[in-house]
């Protein structure tokens, strides 16, 4: 193998295996740092720089980051990451005085935000301290867009939306709120400079089956009926409820249904339990409430009796794969299943829709009705018009919408430039040393065996008396501490001098987990294979260094790396250092433009 | 010296053996030596050995003396009995621990000046009366602990650090093992863990006195242009004359397609060495042939490392003195006193 260039941005950022996987690329090890050290207020700035919303997310994220934690690999579970970020923002300080300054002189560049998501708040976060005039629409009469409108109060409590959304609002973003936009065409005529769509995916699908129409009374839409929930429009529900569904939406019906007088409140999907689009957490969250969640099942029929809901009549099917790994779903020729219920909750999917965009105004969307959207700028196909969060590819999750926005807004003020939006500067990266001394690092990087921390819940029967009552009390400061000493640090890397290794083996002998080979150099796959330890998870990069004075050559893996250190500490010529690597995030404004 | 101990966590693939360990399980405290010493492969060689010889580690028992080499026992085995005695009197402890309870596996752990200079009898006898054990010096050519000055095995023109010349000739604990009578004597190198595992394992295996002299360089006062034993001069002239397998009794034998003729050695016990030949006129199993081999190769500047003499017959102290195959420590008054009967008959024999 080539000897690994670590000056590629990209390559000690994979190795910091939650930065990489969060779509906002928030540096995960430096906050749960500050964490541990009680720096909360440091804690919830680094978040907010990548991600806006830390105690938005921090109680709802999706966390793609905690699955691909090292930890899960060395242990048992990831990190608590995402509930991390709660502590720092539940233990901060009053942090509006660090928020970035807004110039009273403006750019002369104005921007109009049609929604004021996630997505939309992300893209005026970044504009406005340019000093662009940015102006959001919204139907609602607030902002936040479905974190207000969708997620449950007593998953997410209406203070936290408040505060972040305000923060946002709070840098002088004009807001238009409860007015919808009804025309595309006659938002372009009011001169913007550019425009940004943030509109969400919300439609929710319904289902067409024998019954619908009749029984409707008592049939609802998921996302529609919790935002009446949501809005106060609806306070109670049948004692008997089937939720048609097994990705979010369902399980916050579900549980949602649970507090508004259903007692008996079932869930049934399609397909297998494990395949449920549905978090693991989520759908722990529900069974904990007592709601079972029966699979396999596919509606065939609402049961009424002259227009009032009996109950669902379900086929029973099974899994079955071809030679090609395919599934489908076969009846099992079993009786049907009848569940008699007095509400039916269908959340089986959720839609785009773009009835207010012309479709002769240069914008194009494809045959599904989405808006040709280029992946990188988030520019449609008329320039100057941008999308971004679920209205750009479909419904995804907040911490993407912010992904999005952040990308956006970047091109949006490239574009208002003059520049090439498909320009982006390479990402950077710094690296420096954390020795303090012989023995001393700045990190804490004695590393100990330690499970997983629950988050503390409120007692369920309190819980499941108000819609508004927040189950999860989040850790207190003792237990974030506990479990931020869990994370790894991956973002300390191992860094190798090959002219100063003298091959002594110290550090082959004192790594914990193997990860040091001294051998002959070879092609990737067979070098995997005579490793110390074989390295199987070719996702993980090897570090190889040059030919050394025997002629072999250094080969770490990089997969199960605890970042202890102690390769560094028992390396009598400093051939291996620890270093931290700071990725440099891009964001809108100079830095991005070419001039 | 590190003051964290190393992380409990392991590569969740670490093989396991027959008793249901990872290697993991046969390490000790992490080491406060200084970093990159030699001494600390030589723990991780043991560590490895013992490891893949399944050996139930409350059956071994490591004894050393003084020296930093010395202190090494407690970086490895930490569920194994360990006795750290006085400088250079390791062997007479470890004999009278082995008369008592022939049933333990023994390593003996010294270094250079605790075996060649204070400890030069003590290393000879035990030797010459064939003690069961595994005897590793740590060879550095050095006092390490006491901050470097030259020990008995520092070849003679060798400079120190500060560039003092050693004008003395050097003790060569191999030749002198092979001479005392020892069964099995090798030479190692801390940097070839290949070739080092091999042999530890073939010496805790062997049924008699096991000698290994593994060179291991001093990072604090030995690794210096000047020095015999440093990483750079042993690299350099490091001789291999053979490589070692140690196939255990029952174990399969595979065999490899590379190029040295091949022998191999059966023990008593029903394992085998395997040796494949890297030099031709080399022959482990001839007492004067090997010393002969050694003298030419040494006086050429090379460092013969490998098996180097072998006794396909082993035997050992307990031979020698027609003890009881039952360990001494378990015998029980019955047996160790006759009664007086049996002392009136002795008494009248020497009248
Ligand atoms: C029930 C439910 C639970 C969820 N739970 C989670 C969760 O726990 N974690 C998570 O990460 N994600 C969750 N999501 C998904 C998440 O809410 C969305 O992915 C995210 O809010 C998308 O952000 P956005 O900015 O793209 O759009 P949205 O948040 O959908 O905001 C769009 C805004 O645009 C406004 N709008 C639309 N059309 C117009 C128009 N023509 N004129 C003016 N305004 C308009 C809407 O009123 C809305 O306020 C959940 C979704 C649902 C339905
Ligand atoms: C009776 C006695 N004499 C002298 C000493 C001082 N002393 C301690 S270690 C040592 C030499 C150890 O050298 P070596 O066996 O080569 O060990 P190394 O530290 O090089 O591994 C000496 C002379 C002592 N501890 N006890
Ligand atoms: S251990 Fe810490 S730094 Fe490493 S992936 Fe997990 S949270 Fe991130
Ligand atoms: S930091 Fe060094 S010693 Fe620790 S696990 Fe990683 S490679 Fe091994
Ligand atoms: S002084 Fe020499 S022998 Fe002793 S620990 Fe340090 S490097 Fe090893
Ligand atoms: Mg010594």
């Amino acid at each position: 193998m080539r000897p690994t260039d670590i000056r590629v941005p990209d390559y000690f950022h994979k190795v910091v295996d939650c930065q990489w996987a969060c779509p906002a690329h928030t540096p995960v090890p430096e906050y749960i740092r500050l964490i541990a050290a009680g720096r909360y207020s440091d804690a919830y700035m680094v978040n907010w720089e990548s991600n806006v919303f830390p105690g938005i997310l921090g109680r709802t994220c999706d966390r793609p980051c905690e699955p691909a934690c090292r930890r899960g690999r060395v242990e048992q579970e990831p990190v608590a990451i995402c509930r991390l970020k709660r502590v720092a923002a539940d233990y901060k300080d009053d942090i509006r005085g660090r928020l970035p300054k807004v110039p009273a002189a403006k750019n002369g560049k104005r921007v109009a935000l049609v929604g004021a998501g996630p997505a939309a708040l992300t893209v005026a976060r970044d504009l406005l301290p340019l000093g662009y005039g940015v102006v959001a629409y919204d139907q609602e009469s607030r902002a936040g867009g479905m974190i207000r409108t969708q997620i449950p109060a007593f998953r997410l409590p209406e203070a936290v939306i408040d505060e972040e959304t305000g923060y946002v609002l709070g840098m002088g973003l004009e807001a238009r709120f409860g007015q919808r936009v009804e025309s595309m065409k006659a938002l372009l005529a009011e001169g913007y400079d550019a425009v940004f769509v943030g509109t969400g995916a919300p439609r929710g699908r319904d289902l067409e089956i024998p019954g619908r129409r009749e029984a409707a009374a008592h049939i609802h839409i998921g996302i529609d009926w919790l935002a009446s929930v949501s809005f106060g429009h609806i306070d109670k529900i049948g004692k008997r409820v089937v939720v048609l569904g097994g990705g979010n939406t369902a399980m916050d019906c579900c549980r949602t249904a649970r507090r508004l007088g259903g007692e008996d409140v079932k869930v049934t999907v399609r397909s297998g339990f494990e395949e449920m689009k549905a978090s693991p957490w989520e759908k722990e969250d529900a069974m904990h409430e007592g709601i079972p969640i029966l699979n396999y099942l596919v509606p065939k029929v609402f049961t009424h009796d002259n227009g009032k809901l009996t109950g669902v009549t379900f086929e029973k099917v099974a899994a079955r794969y071809d030679d090609q790994g395919r599934r489908s779903l076969l009846p099992t020729g079993e009786p049907d299943v009848h569940l008699p219920c007095d509400d039916v909750l269908v959340a089986v999917g959720q839609e785009n829709s773009f009835p207010w965009i012309e479709r002769d105004i240069g914008i194009d969307f494809d045959r599904h009705g989405m808006p040709v959207v280029d992946a990188a700028t988030f520019q449609a196909t008329l320039p100057g018009v941008f999308f971004g969060g679920d209205a750009a590819f479909g419904p995804k999750n907040i911490i993407w919408a912010v992904a999005h926005g952040h990308q956006a807004a970047i091109s949006i003020d490239q574009f208002c430039h003059g520049d090439d939006i498909r320009r982006r500067p390479p990402a950077a990266v710094r690296l420096t040393s954390q020795k303090m001394g012989i023995h001393q690092w700045s990190y804490d990087n004695d590393i100990i065996l330690d499970r997983r921390y629950p988050v503390p819940l409120r007692d369920k029967i309190i819980a499941l008396k108000s819609i508004k009552v927040e189950v999860e009390l989040g850790f207190d400061r003792k237990l974030g501490y506990a479990e931020a000493e869990r994370c790894l640090n991956c973002d300390v890397q191992t860094v190798f001098t090959d002219k100063q290794c003298i091959e002594c083996d110290a550090c082959v002998d004192i790594c914990p987990m193997d990860c040091i080979t001294f051998t002959e150099n070879g092609e990737e796959q067979e070098l995997r294979s005579r490793l110390k330890a074989p390295a199987e998870n070719g996702s993980q990069d090897l570090y190889v260094s040059d030919a050394l004075k025997t002629g072999r050559v250094m080969v770490k893996d990089e997969d199960l790396c605890l970042h202890c250190g102690l390769c560094a500490e028992r390396c009598p010529t400093g051939a291996w250092d620890m270093q931290k690597s700071i990725i440099q995030l891009l964001r809108a404004g100079p830095s991005c433009r070419s001039s | 010296m590190t003051y964290l101990a190393k992380p409990k966590l392991h590569h969740p693939k670490l093989p396991v053996n027959r008793l249901g360990y990872t290697r993991r399980d046969y390490e000790g405290a992490v080491s406060t030596l200084c970093a990159g010493c030699g001494h600390d492969s030589i723990s991780a060689a043991i560590v490895q050995a013992c490891f893949e010889l399944d050996l139930p580690p409350h059956r071994i028992a490591k004894l050393s003396g003084i020296g930093c080499s010395s202190k090494t026992p407690t970086y490895f085995l930490g569920n194994s009995h360990g006795f750290n005695s006085v400088h250079g009197r390791m062997p007479s402890v470890l004999t009278g621990a082995n008369l008592a309870n022939r049933e333990l596996i023994y390593l003996g752990v010294s270094g250079d000046g605790d075996s060649a200079s204070i400890g030069l009898g003590q290393f000879a006898h035990s030797m010459r009366r064939g003690v069961n054990m595994t005897y590793i010096v740590e060879n550095n050519g050095v006092y390490g602990l006491t901050k470097g000055q030259f020990s008995a095995t520092a070849d003679k023109g060798s400079k120190s650090k500060r560039g003092a010349v050693n004008n003395d000739s050097a003790i060569d604990l191999v030749t002198l093992a092979i001479q005392l009578g020892a069964g099995f004597v090798g030479r190692g190198f801390s940097g070839d863990k290949a070739q080092l595992v091999p042999l530890i394992k073939a010496a805790i295996e062997y049924p008699g006195a096991a000698f290994i002299d593994c060179i291991s360089p001093c990072i604090a006062f030995n690794n210096h242009a000047g020095s015999t034993k440093s990483f750079d001069y042993v690299r350099a002239h490091n001789e291999a004359v053979n490589r070692l397998d140690f196939i255990p009794a029952g174990g399969e034998i595979t065999m490899q397609a590379a190029p040295g003729s091949l022998s191999e050695v059966p023990m008593p016990d029903g394992s085998v060495l395997r040796l494949r030949r890297l030099s031709e006129d080399h022959d482990p199993t001839d007492r004067t042939a090997a010393l002969n081999y050694l003298r030419q190769r040494e006086a050429q500047g090379e460092i013969v490392t490998g098996l180097l003499y072998l006794d396909p017959e082993p035997d050992d102290l307990h031979a020698h003195l027609h003890t009881v195959p039952a360990p001494l420590n378990r015998l029980g008054d019955a047996e160790l006193c006759p009664g007086s009967a049996a002392l009136e008959r002795i008494n009248a024999a020497l009248r």
